[in-house]
């Protein structure tokens, strides 16, 4: 919790500033721990309901622990035009989860976003923090290599 | 002048492999000793996506273009065009239809009926040195702004120039600092709206990458002329690299005098903030967006009272989007004739699109105002690729709509679009061809908007999700008479019933699809049929037994078995065990192309 509280320090255990703090916590924790964030309402003196309906209402926010490897798939009219859907497809079947869920091994998460801006070199799909351009459904294979 | 290597290395660049092409032209530059010889610049996105990575050089005077580049391109091009100034024609960009090569960048058509008033100097400056901004003017008109103008003649500069906002609703900027300017209240606010939420527009995220000096100058200057002593820019969080650019620039502006107390002596003082987004696609309404900087759901609220009267913490704010902050600049340096010359009667200035979808060229594009959309598709944007018709351009994302081929001499600007049933929006164009489906593109978009909406009005959180279901069922064949009235019904109401834009314009992209196409509605519904074959449900995968070379790609590369036959011989599909992802249709050779897909499915 020592690092937990760095973060509220950061951040001056100001009410308002609970959304950048909920993104330092993610980011430490790669996911809202339910203890983390019964601690921050009682040091900031935030209901934790209202911490609930933060962390559902904003996408970015995952009170599940997400796998070791995130997929991100770009949803966005560009890339959807251009057949990202059955892209979605092939990864939900071959990795037998739903976006937003992770696999059972926590190897990998696989989530969507609305757009990520590249929309020229779409369907996009980033691993890891890697942006792949001009994705192709056979290119799934390889970035699943080494597991079953 | 040393020749000066022009690395493209925005999100997109950098996704095209630009970090490799930056990698070995620095390390060549150093093992050869070249450093006397040429600089290297990494710059923001130039615009031509298509070409990612892409390298300008510039010597004598000239920019050379050089097209999709792999690494090992670059010893050529340091050897051959820096050192010895000849240009490889096998780099050079060309037409895809007539094969014709350009050399400099000002020939190529994608870049000639372009007005780049604020994208040409992406090309120019390195976002990370706050001294190329200034050598090409930078940071001038705010030491004008300050030594020779009072506020009121800063508003009525942009007044007078009609500059409107760029986010979408094209408010006049003066007027909205007007009256943000005459609100009373001790501090004030301005805002920065980088929330680019809208699917396929990314304009907002190439300045601020590119060139993010230029959007904190306009707030700079947009804060004296309001007398605001704090800033905010609101950024998405999808965009990691627009975030760090951003946040260097604050510090360099602020080491260099241009914010913090007393500004280049003018006892001016302000301050900028960076606040980062989480993910909602409605925190792009700037009552939505004020609820997320207080830290709460990001919730719009009914207006009047407007923010310039009573925003953040209830005190007057000014929210301007990205590309107005960055026309200002320009305007104040220029002068408000310049900038109200171009343009159409209503609509000043140029635009920034964003050109994607099924189109050769595609890019960012800044063009005046008033420019036909043929023009933007066919000269700029070079047409469909691969011989395809057109079909439809959407434009305004999920509030706009889909202009079909009939209005495509439309001339653009914000009260042409809202009168063809869309928008101007913060200017995405996503360009559709035959294998669109109209109806699969409006389910798309109620999808989008079903799960951004925040759920206050009744109308838009049922509506948007009743009119979905509608649509998902006419997509999967089961489609009934009265549907499309139905539909139609619905979106009027949730149009007229909704708090905020998000609502208001939930329903276009489903009225403007049933306006302009509705023979493919009747289509799905009545003949259980998808004319563009793209509705899983209404099609199916067959191999023609004319076409088939028997080379068995396709039945190795099927997840569900479904293909059989011997090597050599015709393989077929079993419809039942189809399960229609499309997988045999990418791998069967080019060669044979046997794979079709048809509509209404086989039984």
């Amino acid at each position: 919790m020592k690092r937990v509280e760095n973060i509220f320090l950061r951040y001056k255990y100001q009410k308002d500033n609970i959304i950048p703090i909920l993104q330092n916590i993610q980011k430490q924790f790669n996911f809202l721990p339910t203890e983390v964030l019964k601690y921050a309402s009682q040091r900031l003196k935030i209901p934790l309901s209202k911490i609930y309906s933060l962390a559902t209402f904003y996408t970015t926010f995952s009170l599940k622990p997400r796998g070791k490897h995130l997929i991100t798939i770009c949803m966005g009219t560009a890339c959807h035009v251009r057949g990202s859907t059955a892209i979605l497809n092939e990864f939900e079947r071959k990795l037998s989860i739903k976006p937003g869920a992770t696999t059972k091994d926590m190897n990998y998460s696989l989530e969507t976003v609305n757009c990520l801006g590249c929309c020229a070199i779409g369907p996009i799909v980033v691993y890891d923090g890697k942006y792949i351009g001009e994705f192709k459904l056979k290119d799934i294979g390889r970035i699943l290599k080494g597991r079953a | 002048m040393k020749p000066v290597l022009i690395i493209s290395a925005g999100t997109c660049g950098l996704a095209r492999g630009a970090q490799a092409l930056i990698k070995t032209a620095k390390d060549y530059r150093r093992k050869q000793r070249l450093h006397r010889e040429f600089d290297i610049k990494i710059t923001g996105c130039h615009g031509l996506c298509e070409a990612e990575p892409n390298i300008l050089v510039h010597f004598n005077g000239k920019f050379i273009f050089y097209q999709k580049l792999k690494p090992e391109n670059v010893k050529d091009i340091i050897e051959k065009t820096i050192l010895k100034g000849t240009v490889i024609k096998e780099f050079l960009w060309f037409d895809p239809k007539t094969k014709k090569k350009y050399e400099k960048i000002d020939d190529i058509p994608f870049y000639q009926k372009q007005l780049r008033i604020l994208l040409d100097h992406n090309v120019l400056i390195e976002p990370k040195y706050i001294k190329d901004y200034m050598k090409f003017g930078g940071y001038s008109a705010l030491d004008k702004v300050l030594k020779k103008h009072r506020p009121l003649d800063v508003i009525n500069i942009i007044k007078k120039s009609g500059l409107r906002g760029r986010g979408g609703a094209g408010f006049l900027t003066g007027k909205k600092w007007e009256i943000s300017r005459k609100a009373k209240g001790v501090e004030k606010y301005v805002i920065c709206n980088a929330d680019e939420g809208d699917p396929g527009a990314y304009m907002d995220r190439s300045l601020l990458e590119g060139n993010p000096h230029s959007v904190l100058e306009g707030m700079i200057i947009g804060a004296y002329a309001i007398g605001a002593n704090k800033g905010i820019i609101y950024v998405r969080n999808e965009y990691p690299l627009a975030v760090e650019n951003l946040g260097r620039a604050l510090e360099q502006a602020y080491r260099k005098g241009f914010l913090g107390m007393d500004i280049l002596k003018s006892k001016f003082n302000f301050d900028i903030d960076i606040v980062r987004g989480a993910g909602a696609f409605v925190c792009g309404e700037e009552t939505a967006l004020l609820a997320s900087i207080e830290g709460e759901v990001g919730r719009p609220r009914s207006r009047p009272p407007y923010p310039a009267e009573k925003g953040l913490w209830n005190r007057p704010t000014n929210i301007n989007n990205v590309e107005t902050w960055a026309n200002v600049p320009q305007i104040v340096i220029n002068g408000a004739n310049w900038f109200s010359q171009i343009g159409t009667k209503g609509s000043k200035g140029t635009k920034i699109f964003s050109l994607v979808g099924k189109i050769n060229n595609t890019g960012l594009v800044e063009v005046p105002m008033g420019i036909t959309l043929r023009e933007i598709i066919y000269d700029i944007g070079g047409g469909i690729p691969a011989g395809k018709k057109f079909k439809a351009v959407q434009t305004g994302g999920p509030s706009g709509g889909c202009i079909p081929h009939s209005l495509l001499d439309l001339p653009i600007d914000y009260e042409g679009l809202t009168q063809a049933g869309s928008m101007m929006g913060s200017g995405g164009m996503i360009v559709m061809d035959e294998d669109t489906c109209m109806v699969d593109i409006a389910r798309y978009f109620l999808d989008f908007t079903l799960h951004e909406s925040c759920g206050k009005c009744p109308s838009c959180r049922l509506g948007t999700k009743h009119m979905f279901q509608i649509l998902d069922r006419i997509t999967e064949g089961k489609g009934r008479e009265g549907d499309i009235e139905f539909l139609e019904n619905i979106g009027k109401n949730v149009e007229l019933t909704s708090l905020c834009g998000l609502g208001q314009t939930a329903a276009n992209p489903v009225l403007t699809t049933i306006r302009y196409f509705r023979d493919e509605y009747l289509a799905h519904i009545k003949e259980k049929r998808c004319p563009a074959l793209v509705c899983k449900s209404l099609i199916s995968y067959m191999i023609d037994p004319e076409l088939c070379g028997g080379c068995t790609v396709c039945a190795k590369n099927c997840p569900s078995d479904a293909i059989s036959g011997k090597p050599k011989d015709v393989y077929k599909i079993d419809q039942k065990k189809c399960i229609k992802c499309g997988i045999c249709l990418t791998v069967c050779p080019p060669k044979f192309k046997a794979v079709k897909k048809v509509s209404p499915p086989v039984k």
